[in-house]
């Protein structure tokens, strides 16, 4: 499976997965986030498999709780396997899940070399997702979750996540 | 333990991130800063997330009725093969970031030989573990470079931090049995390979930190093979504790 090939996933599970959202970003769905690399039934059990985006990610097994809760509410048994090859990236975000995500309040992941620039401080690009303006600074690499970095508007002087580019 | 060689050449990469996780574990809630202190905890859970990716394939290959908890906090101090630059104790910030730096620069080279290996776990984990090894070098240099480069007694405790921790650095490219077996059966990675371009990378940082690259060429090893510093026993005491107090916790 390579970067750019869809995912597996049977067309009468999806309104299922789409009910899972991710625990640390709620508004995002596990098929918003391109977590789920393959979901097939077979002989009556649904067989997930899970990429993590990052490899401690805490909410890896919340998610596979979840998954599991969502398909015995409809009677169904799912079981879930967690697999780490490819590696997750954040090209596997739909564009439906990026502007959830800015609207929620989460800045979206730039290219890799323009990732590069914002966390080194080198330009201005990532936009507040509050007001818009690119007059933001990093304050942390790291922010509330490994996936994000901590950024601040000098505008409207509001911190903000940025979500990290990872490819 | 099981004895086979590649069990334990899994421990001798997946101890290191192990022993660096608790190390940084242990600074959640008394980091400098509250930025930096999740930075640091964002940085352990990464160390651990690879940890567990190692011991459930080093679980699963022992032949054994192990589990990932097994290996991880049912070992005796000499069973663990981390290096010792590691296990250093958190004494202050410049130290801590100092331990961190020289050891993602070795671990990130590391982490681009191994996503080539043959062994496709091994592999994978790899080639997951550079993305997330990438931004904690890019974080612990950027440290380096600002106390380095900072006040005089950030300069001055950085400085000392790199000069006393240089002496683990030769360790990193010692090869146990282990692990020149794992070469021979060509999963493994000669690390001897990138050891130049290691020191070249560090040297690099420290001169734009401003910094003195150390001359000393004494330098200590042991903890690749069991044989480990005093900080490790008060370090595992705290690591296994809740395993040893209430058996067969999951992680």
């Amino acid at each position: 499976m390579t970067l750019t090939e869809k995912p597996n996933i049977q067309e009468n599970l999806i309104p299922v997965l789409k009910t899972v959202s991710d625990p640390e970003i709620p508004v995002l769905s596990v098929l918003d986030l391109g977590v789920i690399r393959e979901a097939v039934e077979e002989n009556g059990i649904v067989k997930i498999k899970l990429t993590p985006t990052y490899s401690g990610c805490p909410a890896m097994d919340v998610i596979g709780d979840d998954l599991k809760k969502a398909f015995s509410e409809i009677g169904k048994k799912a079981e879930v396997e967690l697999i780490l090859s490819p590696a997750w990236s954040t090209d596997w975000i739909s564009e439906e899940g990026l502007q959830k995500m800015e609207k929620y309040g989460i800045a979206r992941p730039l290219s890799e070399s323009h990732d590069k620039d914002v966390l080194l401080g080198e330009k201005k690009l990532v936009k507040c997702p509050q007001c818009g303006s690119t007059n933001t600074h990093l304050v942390s690499q790291f922010g509330s979750t490994a996936c994000k970095a901590l950024f601040k508007c000098d505008d409207c002087q509001e911190p903000f996540d940025y979500f990290k580019c990872l490819k | 333990m099981p004895n086979s060689f590649i069990f334990n050449y899994i421990l001798t990469i997946a101890d290191n991130s192990l022993i660096l996780a608790q190390r940084l574990g242990e600074l959640c809630g008394h980091g400098p800063s509250l930025e930096t202190d999740i930075a640091l905890t964002n940085i352990s859970l990464d160390l651990l997330g690879q940890t567990r990716s190692y011991y459930q394939y080093a679980a699963k290959i022992s032949g054994e009725n192990k589990t990932e908890d097994d290996i991880a906090f049912l070992r005796i101090e000499r069973e663990y093969n981390n290096c010792l630059l590691v296990e250093q104790p958190n004494t202050h910030f410049g130290y801590t970031l100092g331990r961190q730096f020289l050891f993602d620069v070795y671990h990130l080279l590391l982490m681009e030989k191994l996503q080539h290996s043959p062994d496709e776990t091994l592999a994978a984990i790899a080639k997951k573990g550079i993305k997330e090894v990438s931004y904690h070098k890019r974080f612990s240099s950027d440290w380096v470079k600002r106390l380095g480069d900072g006040t005089e007694e950030s300069k001055a405790k950085m400085q000392e931090a790199i000069d006393d921790l240089w002496r683990f650095t030769d360790e990193l490219f010692y090869m146990t049995e282990a692990e020149k077996q794992a070469v021979k059966e060509g999963i493994g990675i000669d690390v001897s390979t990138f050891k130049e371009k290691y020191y070249e990378e560090v040297s690099e940082v420290l001169k734009e930190a401003t910094l003195t690259v150390p001359e000393n060429k004494y330098f200590t090893k042991g903890g690749k093979e069991g044989i480990h510093t005093e900080q490790m026993g008060y370090l595992l005491a705290d690591l296994q504790y809740m395993q040893r107090t209430y058996p067969n916790m999951q992680w």
